[in-house]
């Protein structure tokens, strides 16, 4: 095998591909990639039985071959080398880079060992990769980050025709972003239940690239994403996914409309005392929201800020985690908080004005702390 | 304005110095009082047949350690903690007595009441021994000796068991002093002679000093008191760090530390030692399942949540490594201690040696009613709360035990393999092989 390809085109094929490759993978097969020289193209593939990830480049092919090489390695000498074609020739069971005048042996694996890939399935419709990126960055927030639950660790895509709703929640809160797609079978209804860090990888590596198609069939193990020649397919998590639209309150009396750069901000220096994410207080009362957090012991800080309140005068409490990682999901100009009553879970959604309307298609409901008096 | 004060000072002065009597030793106020071989004692009351023989009480099988040794079983060799295989084979004659804890600890409580009517000011160390500041209690009762020969005469009389008593000025010095005169002694060490007594101890005599702290000193030519007090203070800050200080402090006699009354638990758990070193990860799960329900019942009981779980190993080298977590809400549900602890074990990855002994504990406990709690979406989360507050009203109720999780239900009889294997694919079986055939009704 020999082939010729830029250095700046192969880094960026290696690196995207190699990124899924496991730390420690099962077989030592797995730690290597997949590289495969015909017709004036260069095919690279990684797999780790759980994420695959192919991706063609063109490249001057001398002689058809393929191999198997240390991802890891081979991604690290990319992105050192100069900027200069590189030209990838096999001698005997090494594998030689070469690139101005420098040169790299790299022992190869036996291609016979690799297991086959899974095969993406039939391409269920496309997306806007730039609205789907924001939608996941929205929702991943609220996924567990504890391994032990790992139905959390997902993110349930729900299907119904042309619509996607992405959710999430780590039991305290619970992220919910609707995005429209384009679906090729008008009608389609399906769920999936995908990691939160492989939907984050897809929204960062291939949400820049225009159109996201997305695969997934209703009986299938495996979602796949395409994007720009680059494809990726994952397993999808195994289990029931809990019934949690239900958990949105219908009725919320109490509505706070505050701006929301100002209110992350505000939030941001307030729990500079709030040690150990002890909660940061927010009173609305009318015209004004005061933000204040620590205890008599310790340190104090707080904060006052226009709010409008529509309802009742509440108190309510916040990791403050999780107050800033709502507002910071939000880009509208405003955040409307809609609360049912103190203990009872409090809605974020966004807002254009401050006497407006909210829109619902981004909803982040977060449980509030019980302070020790309530 | 200065001049009130200072005759305001003075007239009082005049008014208390005068009439307060000469007592002997006035200033070693500090009682030590430390119960003579504990368990064998409360034993011997009821056994009186076995007064003056070895005995030792211990779990006579499996890996158990000496929990008590009668002085006289103490003169073949035999400490507290020793292995009881080694204990048995020191001293065969040794009646072995099983321990039965409940007994020690009406004991204690009886002890600790004769403790609070001679002053508040009781800290209790253990079950059986305790400091005492009697300063409070003098123009009442007498000198800090009679004091404490009242003490030793009134638990001898009401519980039958012998007290060793040490005063001091200080907590640590009276400590030493109740060691020294044991058994069933009494030794005063004034408040002025108190230097030059302890720098004729050995140097493992100060508290806080043990086996390794003696090593290090060793290593420096330092093995009495007085050669800890012979050595500049910045000697014995880099050779032990910020203890140094404190050791070098105690070798002079100072020790500030005064009697607290109630000791703040700073943390509760439990552990278990396995009868054979164990690697099985099913058993290590029921194990920490086991912990966890004993150290959630007590958080709950004491009104307590804890931020920090903690999981211990001990390896079958000894060696000891001990995982923790805190946690962004505070916690007393059995259940949410034993998923941390098992995240925390499987965090671990796999384990270069078996385990002797795995502990749970709860840490950074704070007053649940003052805690803030972040609330759940998930009810569910409550529930397993929620039943578990149900299952400690059953044990107050019934005694405890009478309900467990079902994987914590004792096995029938031990099978062959070939039943072992069988096991989880038969329903019926596995019913009732989970329920023992006796049960109570």
């Amino acid at each position: 095998m020999k082939f010729r390809v830029e250095r700046d085109v192969l880094t960026e094929a290696v690196s995207w591909t190699a990124r899924s490759l496991s730390p420690r993978p099962p077989v030592p097969v797995l730690s290597g990639l997949l590289l495969k020289a015909e017709n004036g193209t260069l095919s690279l593939a990684s797999f780790d039985y759980e994420i695959s990830a192919r991706l063609e480049i063109p490249a001057e092919v001398a002689e058809e071959g393929t191999i198997l090489v240390s991802g890891r390695l081979l991604a690290d000498i990319c992105r050192s080398l100069p900027s200069a074609p590189v030209d990838i020739s096999t001698d005997g069971a090494k594998v030689t880079v070469s690139c101005r005048n420098s040169r790299f042996n790299l022992a190869t694996m036996p291609v016979s060992d690799y297991p086959e890939l899974p095969a993406l399935p039939d391409v269920s419709g496309t997306v806007s990769g730039d609205a789907f990126a924001q939608a996941v960055s929205q929702v991943i927030i609220a996924s567990s980050k504890d391994d032990t639950l790992p139905i959390l660790t997902g993110v349930k895509m729900e299907i119904e025709d042309d619509l996607i709703t992405l959710l999430a929640t780590d039991r305290y809160r619970l992220a919910l972003r609707e995005v429209h797609w384009k679906p090729s079978t008008p009608g389609i209804s399906t769920s999936a239940l995908v990691k939160a860090k492989t939907l984050n990888e897809v929204a960062k590596t291939l949400g820049g690239g225009g159109e996201l198609k997305i695969a997934l069939s209703n009986n299938s193990e495996l979602i796949g994403f395409e994007s720009g020649g680059r494809r990726t397919t994952s397993l999808l998590v195994d289990g029931d996914y809990p019934k949690i639209r239900s958990l949105f309150p219908d009725v919320t009396p109490i509505h706070a409309t505050v701006e929301t750069a100002g209110l992350a901000e505000a939030v941001r220096r307030v729990s500079l005392v709030a040690e150990r994410n002890t909660p940061v207080r927010m009173a609305f009362t009318d015209g004004q929201l005061t933000l204040d957090a620590g205890t008599g012991e310790d340190a104090q800080a707080s904060e006052a800020m226009e709010a409008a309140l529509t309802g009742d005068e509440i108190t309510v409490a916040f990791n403050p985690h999780y107050l800033s990682e709502g507002l910071n999901a939000f880009d509208s100009k405003y955040v409307r908080f809609s609360f049912t009553s103190a203990p009872k879970p409090a809605m974020m959604t966004a807002q254009a004005e401050l006497d407006g309307e909210n829109q619902d298609d981004y909803r982040y409901l977060v449980m509030p702390v019980r302070l020790p008096n309530q | 304005m200065a001049e009130t004060g200072s005759d305001a000072q003075q007239g009082q002065g005049e008014m208390l110095t005068p009439r307060r009597p000469v007592v002997p030793h006035a200033d070693s106020h500090i009682l030590h009082v430390d119960m003579d071989a504990f368990f064998v004692a409360v034993e011997l009351l009821e056994r009186p047949e076995l007064v003056g023989k070895p005995v030792i009480v211990g779990f006579p099988e499996g890996r158990s350690v000496v929990l008590s040794a009668s002085y006289e079983a103490r003169k073949s060799g035999v400490r507290s903690a020793m292995p009881m295989s080694s204990a048995m084979r020191m001293c065969p004659r040794a009646v072995v007595i099983e321990p039965v804890h409940r007994k020690y600890y009406d004991v204690s409580a009886r002890l600790m009441d004769i403790f609070r009517t001679v002053t508040d000011l009781v800290e209790p160390l253990s079950v059986d021994e305790a400091f005492l500041d009697v300063a409070g209690a003098i123009r009442r009762l007498g000198s800090p000796a009679e004091i404490g020969a009242a003490i030793r005469r009134q638990i001898r009389a009401e519980l039958g068991i012998t007290a060793s008593v040490g005063i001091a000025s200080t907590k640590f010095v009276a400590k030493i002093a109740s060691a020294r005169c044991k058994p069933d002694g009494m030794l005063l060490i004034p408040a002025k002679d108190t230097v030059a007594y302890l720098h004729t101890l050995p140097v493992q005599a100060l508290w806080g000093v043990g086996a390794k702290t003696v090593d290090v000193l060793a290593k420096l030519g330092i093995h009495t008191v007085a050669d800890v007090a012979g050595t500049p203070l910045p000697v014995m800050k880099r050779a032990l760090g910020a203890t140094g200080e404190h050791v070098h402090n105690l070798s002079w006699g100072i020790d500030p530390r005064p009697v607290t009354p109630v000791r703040e638990e700073k943390s509760l758990g439990a552990e278990t030692t396995f009868a054979t070193d164990t690697n099985d990860e099913a058993l290590l799960r029921r194990e920490l399942l086991r912990l966890a329900h004993k150290t959630g019942a007590r958080l709950r009981a004491s009104g307590q949540v804890a931020r920090t779980v903690a999981l211990k190993l001990k390896y079958s080298d000894f060696s000891t490594i001990t995982r923790s977590r805190t946690l962004g809400t505070p916690i007393d549900s059995a259940q949410l201690l034993y998923a941390e602890a098992v995240s925390m074990l499987n965090r671990l990855g796999s384990r270069p040696l078996s385990l002797r002994l795995i502990g749970l504990r709860a840490e950074g406990l704070e007053l649940a009613g003052e805690a803030t709690l972040q609330l759940s979406l998930e009810r569910r989360a409550d529930n397993w709360r929620d039943a578990e507050i149900a299952l400690d009203a059953v044990d107050a109720k019934f005694g405890s035990s009478s309900l467990v999780p079902a994987r914590l239900l004792p096995k029938a009889a031990p099978q062959g393999e070939q039943g072992k294997s069988e096991r989880p694919r038969v329903p019926g079986r596995q019913a009732s092989e989970g329920k023992p055939d006796k049960l109570p009704e």
